[in-house]
């Protein structure tokens, strides 16, 4: 099909679906009113579990096997980059690039920003139930504070810092940390992913039930995930042959 | 204007679509499709807010008794943004991928199969 056609037919049926999201978004309830059912379901059932960010608590709580299916997205999500993006025997092993020259400010930077990176994706992580983020957000501040040693040093401090073959156990971990905390459900009440901790005081850390435990089993699979994802593409960038380095480069 | 959201979100959806259409780079149509991701975040939350609504996180300065968005529709875009991120990531090594074997990201120029 030619361009032309292409865009032809596009127009056509983009018109046709511009015409039925109007017809959809007229069906739906006035935008800012104070009628939402879900919402005052979810929040009767959040404060009933004593988990003050709502949110987590409809993640982690309420919707807690969607999150799992979630998990399992990205989990899969990893397994398949990396099967797509595995060194292949064509492809020749190359030294990582040296750290080239790194200014003395870039790593002073450095120096502070990592350990006060990952402190804050941990508190992300840990308060998930309390205040805003979550396993998911913290996992993902985890993962891109540990690259900061990347871009403020070399690439191979990075891979001093983070041992694939640890991020990856510890990523099939969180996930069946996940799946364990379910199961316990079951054993407990009877339930998949029901509620198995005290539930705890309002506002404490130590609350909200299996929340925040089902916070840290996201967040470390995600900050491991997210590793492991990253991990691929620098393989794929970095430790290509110079032949197939320069044409990837030219492009 | 309180439809401004839902024009949005519809525009960000066909936006996007059209990027992929006209795209001359696959990394490009990448991008596009999560640009029409995006049309459902802003969807999902217009549809939950509230005029005068604050975040559905309480603590000392939220009571319980104020009024809040949604949060069912956010934790749905939370779902949403880690779905549309993990595409991303799985589309991107196939265009890796195709890049090797076919020595071009031009979805125009991808016509035979190739073992």
């Amino acid at each position: 099909m030619s361009r032309t056609t292409r865009q032809i037919v596009f127009l056509v049926a983009a018109a046709g679906l511009g015409v039925l999201l109007v017809l959809a978004f007229r069906g739906l309830p006035g935008f800012g009113t104070t009628t939402h059912p879900y919402r005052d379901l979810a929040v009767a059932a959040a404060l009933a579990h004593r988990a003050p960010n709502v949110i987590s608590s409809v993640n982690f709580d309420q919707r807690a096997i969607d999150t799992l299916g979630e998990e399992t997205i990205l989990l899969g999500s990893v397994i398949g980059a990396a099967a797509l993006l595995r060194p292949t025997r064509e492809m020749r092993r190359a030294s990582p690039p040296g750290g080239g020259h790194v200014l003395p400010a870039t790593r002073l930077v450095g120096y502070f920003m990592l350990p006060l990176t990952l402190l804050v994706g941990t508190d992300v992580v840990v308060h998930g139930h309390l205040t805003p983020g979550g396993g998911f957000q913290g996992g993902v501040v985890l993962a891109t504070g540990l690259h900061l040693q990347y871009v403020t040093a070399d690439f191979e401090g990075l891979r001093r810092l983070r041992p694939l073959s640890w991020c990856e156990a510890a990523e099939a971990s969180g996930a069946t940390a996940f799946a364990a905390i379910g199961l316990a459900g079951i054993v407990v009440s009877g339930a998949f992913l029901a509620n198995v901790v005290p539930l705890g005081h309002f506002g404490d850390l130590l609350s909200a039930g299996t929340v925040p435990l089902l916070n840290i089993a996201v967040g470390i699979e995600v900050a491991c995930g997210v590793v492991v994802l990253l991990a691929s593409y620098f393989r794929q960038a970095l430790l290509l042959g110079p032949a197939e380095t320069e044409k990837e480069s030219s492009r | 204007m309180s439809i401004y959201a839902f024009i949005v979100a519809g525009w960000l959806v066909l936006a996007g679509l059209a990027g992929v259409v006209r795209s001359r780079d696959l990394v490009h149509v990448v991008v596009c499709l999560s640009i029409a991701q995006a049309g459902t975040y802003v969807l999902l939350l217009g549809i939950g807010y509230q005029h005068g609504g604050t975040a559905p996180i309480f603590g000392p300065t939220t009571p319980t008794s104020a009024a809040v968005v949604d949060p069912v529709v956010q934790a749905m875009t939370l779902t949403d943004i880690v779905v549309s991120a993990t595409i991303t990531a799985l589309l991107l090594a196939i265009v890796i991928q195709i890049s090797k074997r076919h020595d071009t990201v031009d979805p125009d120029q991808l016509r035979a199969l190739r073992g």
